[in-house]
C-alpha cells in the first residue's frame, strides 16, 4: 500500500466577524494516498472551500494542521496548485501569458525558455486550448476560461491538485467533456486531487473515495465514501452499472436525507 | 485598428459608400453640427458682452479684436525670426571676411538674444509644466502603490495627503522661493531659479491626485488575484510587476489626468508671481504694458491656455488608451 501524501489531523477553524469568532469548521480528519482523487461534497456554505484554501495555505487553521509528505504546509506553494472557482485568471494576459506566467515561476532555472514554451503549449494543448491560446480571457467563453485555468495548474507540475469546483458553471456537455479529459490526465500523470464538487454523478465518476461534510456552521467530515470501480470508466457504460448506482444513491442519501439543507 | 472604424471618420466613410444615408447625417450632424452651432452661439455672446463692457484700456476685446492681435501676434514671431536669421547671415558673413584676410583668425559666433515671441512663451510654459507634472509623477506612483498595498500605510497617509490636496500654489510660491534660493546656489546655474520655483510649485500641486488615485487603483486587486499571486510565490517586485500595476493603470492613469490639468492651470499662476518667462508672465507683462492692445493680447493668451490645456488632456487620454488592458471602458 502507499505511502499517505496528504495529511489533514484534527483541522478545524475559527474566522474572527464583527459578530464575535464564527466556528466554520471542526476535526477534520483525512489521509490521502499520492495519487488518489478525492471529492469534497456537501451543501453550499458548508465550508469546502475552506478546507481546499486550508490546505492551499491561503487560510491558517485555528487547530490541528496539514502535513504533505511529513512537512507541515503553513503558506500557500505551487507544489499545491490551485484551480479557483471562478478561474481567477489575469484579464491582462493572454491565455498563454497567464500559463506562462506560471511556468516562468516554477521552472525558473530549470527550463530553458524553448522548453518552456513547449511546456506551455503541451499543457495548453491538454485541455484543448491550443487553438485559442493568444486570446484574453474576455474575449474567450467561460468553458474555456475554466480549461485555461486548469492548464495554468497542470502546467505547475504539482504534487496535489486542488479544484473547487472546476466545472460548476459550465453547461453540461463542456463539463462531460472536461471530466473526460480530466479523468485522462489525471490518471496518466497520477497527480493526487482534491476536488469540491455539488454534482454527485460528477463526484461518483471521477473520484476514488467521495468524502462527504456535515451542514455548517461547526461543520465536519460525515462520512467517507470509497468508490471501488474500475478504470478507465465511461459514463455510458456506467449508466446502467449496479454497484455505479449504489455509490451513487449512497451520496444522494447521505445529501438529501441524513444532511437535509435546513433552508433559513 | 481601422482608420475607416474610427469614430470621427465612420460616418463620413459610411456616407460616402452608401450605407444608411439617413443614420449618418444624423451622427454627422451631432459631430459636427452640434459643436459648431454651440461655438458660434458663444461667439455671439461673447461679441455682445463685450461691446457692453468699458475699461481704461478700451473696450474689452470681443473675437474680432482678438483674432486682430492673434494675427499681429504671428506677424511678430515671423518679423522676429527674420531678425534672428539675419542676425546669424550678417556673423557668418564677417567671420567669412575674417578668415579670408587671416585664416588664424579667432571668430565667434554670439546667440540671438532678442525678446521672445508668444509662441516661444507657449513653448517654455509647456517645458516647464511637462518637467513639473513628470517628477511629480515619478514621486507620486511608487507612493501610492506603497500606500496602496498596505492598509495601514493608507491610514497613515491619508490624513496628510487630504490636507496638502486642497492647498493652493500661491501659497506654496513663496516658501518654494525662499527654499530654492537658499538650497540652490551654483556660479554656474544650469536652471534658472524662476524656472525652479514655478516648476516645483506645479510638481506640489500635482502630487496629490496621482497619490490618491494610484492607491485607489492598487486596492482594486481582488483577493483572487492575491490568491494566484500568493499560490504562484510571486516574489514582491514580480507581484508588483504582473499584477499590482496592470490592474492599477486605469485609475493611475485617471489621477495623472487630474493631474496633469491642475499642474496646467497651476502653472499661469506659478509663472506670473515667479516671473518665469511663459504664458504666464506673458499676461502679465501685457498687464502691467496696458497699452490699447493688452486686453485682445490677453485674450489671445487665455483661448491658447485653453486650447493647449485641452490637447494635453487629449494626449493623455490617448496614452492612457495604449497602455490600458482593458480597452472596453470607457474613457472621457
Ligand atoms: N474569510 C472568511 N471570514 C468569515 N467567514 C468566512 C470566511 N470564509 C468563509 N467563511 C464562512 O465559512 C463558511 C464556509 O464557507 P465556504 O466558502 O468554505 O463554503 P463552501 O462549502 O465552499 O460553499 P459553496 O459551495 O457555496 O462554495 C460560510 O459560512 C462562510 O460564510
Ligand atoms: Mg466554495
Amino acid at each position: 500500500m502507499s505511502e499517505v501524501h496528504l495529511e489533514l489531523t484534527n483541522v478545524g477553524i475559527e474566522f474572527p466577524t464583527p459578530r464575535g469568532p464564527f466556528r466554520a469548521l471542526r476535526d477534520i480528519n483525512l489521509k490521502i494516498d499520492q495519487g488518489e482523487f478525492v471529492s469534497l461534497i456537501g451543501h453550499s456554505g458548508c465550508g469546502k472551500s475552506t478546507v481546499l484554501n486550508i490546505v492551499a495555505g491561503l487560510y491558517e487553521a485555528t487547530e490541528g494542521g496539514v502535513l504533505l509528505d511529513g512537512r507541515e504546509v503553513n503558506s500557500p506553494g505551487p507544489e499545491r496548485a490551485v484551480v479557483f472557482q471562478n478561474h481567477s485568471l489575469l484579464p491582462w494576459l493572454s491565455a498563454y501569458e497567464n500559463v506562462e506566467l506560471a511556468v516562468d515561476q516554477v521552472f525558473k532555472k530549470s527550463k530553458t525558455a524553448a522548453e518552456k514554451k513547449e511546456w506551455i503549449e503541451y499543457n495548453l494543448k491538454l485541455v484543448h486550448m491550443d487553438h485559442a491560446m493568444h486570446k484574453r480571457p474576455d474575449e474567450i467563453s467561460g468553458g474555456m476560461k475554466q480549461r485555461v485555468g486548469i492548464a495554468r495548474a497542470l502546467a505547475m507540475q504539482p504534487e496535489v491538485m486542488l479544484m473547487d469546483e472546476p466545472f460548476g458553471a459550465l453547461d453540461a456537455l463542456t463539463r462531460a467533456h472536461l471530466q473526460d479529459s480530466l479523468m485522462e490526465i489525471q490518471k496518466a500523470l497520477n497527480n493526487t486531487v482534491i476536488m469540491i464538487t455539488h454534482d454527485v454523478d460528477e463526484a461518483v465518476l471521477l473520484s476514488d473515495r467521495i468524502v462527504m461534510m456535515t451542514n455548517g456552521p461547526n461543520a465536519t467530515i460525515g462520512e467517507i465514501l470509497k468508490i471501488d470501480l474500475p478504470h478507465p470508466r465511461d459514463r455510458l457504460a456506467l449508466a446502467d452499472d449496479p454497484t455505479y448506482n449504489h455509490y451513487r444513491s449512497e451520496v444522494m442519501r447521505f445529501l438529501y436525507e441524513k444532511q437535509r439543507k435546513v433552508e433559513h | 485598428m481601422n482608420p475607416l472604424k474610427w469614430p470621427t471618420i465612420e460616418p463620413f466613410y459610411k456616407l460616402v459608400i452608401g450605407e444608411n444615408r439617413k443614420g449618418q447625417l444624423n451622427a454627422i450632424v451631432k459631430m459636427v453640427g452640434l459643436p459648431l452651432t454651440g461655438i458660434f452661439v458663444f461667439l455671439l455672446i461673447w461679441q455682445g458682452a463685450a461691446s457692453h463692457i468699458h475699461t481704461s484700456l478700451g473696450q474689452f476685446p470681443g473675437p474680432q479684436q482678438t483674432y486682430e492681435q492673434f494675427v499681429s501676434l504671428v506677424d511678430e514671431a515671423k518679423a522676429s525670426s527674420l531678425k534672428e536669421q539675419a542676425f546669424y547671415e550678417r556673423q557668418y558673413v564677417r567671420n567669412e571676411k575674417k578668415l579670408a584676410a587671416n585664416s588664424e583668425a579667432e571668430v565667434k559666433v554670439r546667440d540671438y538674444t532678442g525678446p521672445p515671441t508668444f509662441f516661444d512663451q507657449i513653448g517654455r510654459s509647456l517645458v516647464t509644466v511637462i518637467s513639473g507634472f513628470l517628477l511629480a509623477s515619478l514621486i507620486a506612483v511608487p507612493i501610492g502603490i506603497v500606500i496602496g498595498l498596505s492598509s495601514n500605510a493608507y491610514a497613515a497617509f491619508n490624513p496628510i495627503i487630504q490636507i496638502f490636496k486642497p492647498v493652493s500654489p500661491l501659497a506654496w510660491l513663496p516658501l518654494v522661493t525662499m527654499v530654492v534660493s537658499a538650497v540652490y546656489v551654483t556660479d554656474d546655474p544650469m536652471f534658472d531659479k524662476a524656472f525652479l520655483n514655478s516648476m516645483f510649485t506645479v510638481l506640489l500641486c500635482c502630487l496629490w491626485p496621482t497619490i490618491i488615485n494610484t492607491a485607489a487603483g492598487v486596492a482594486t486587486v481582488t483577493q483572487d488575484l492575491k490568491n494566484v499571486s500568493q499560490v504562484l510565490s510571486l516574489n514582491w517586485w514580480t507581484h508588483i510587476r504582473k499584477i499590482v500595476l496592470p490592474c492599477s493603470i486605469p485609475m493611475m492613469f485617471t489621477g495623472l489626468r487630474i493631474s496633469f490639468g491642475i499642474a496646467w492651470m497651476v502653472l499661469i499662476a506659478a509663472e506670473m508671481l515667479a516671473q518665469n518667462p511663459g504664458l504666464g508672465k506673458f499676461v502679465w507683462d501685457e498687464f502691467q504694458n496696458g497699452s490699447s492692445d493688452s486686453l485682445g493680447r490677453i485674450m489671445v493668451a487665455v483661448v491658447v491656455i485653453g486650447i493647449v490645456g485641452f490637447i494635453l488632456d487629449r494626449g493623455m487620454l490617448m496614452i492612457q488608451q495604449a497602455v490600458s488592458w482593458d480597452k472596453s471602458a470607457t474613457l472621457r
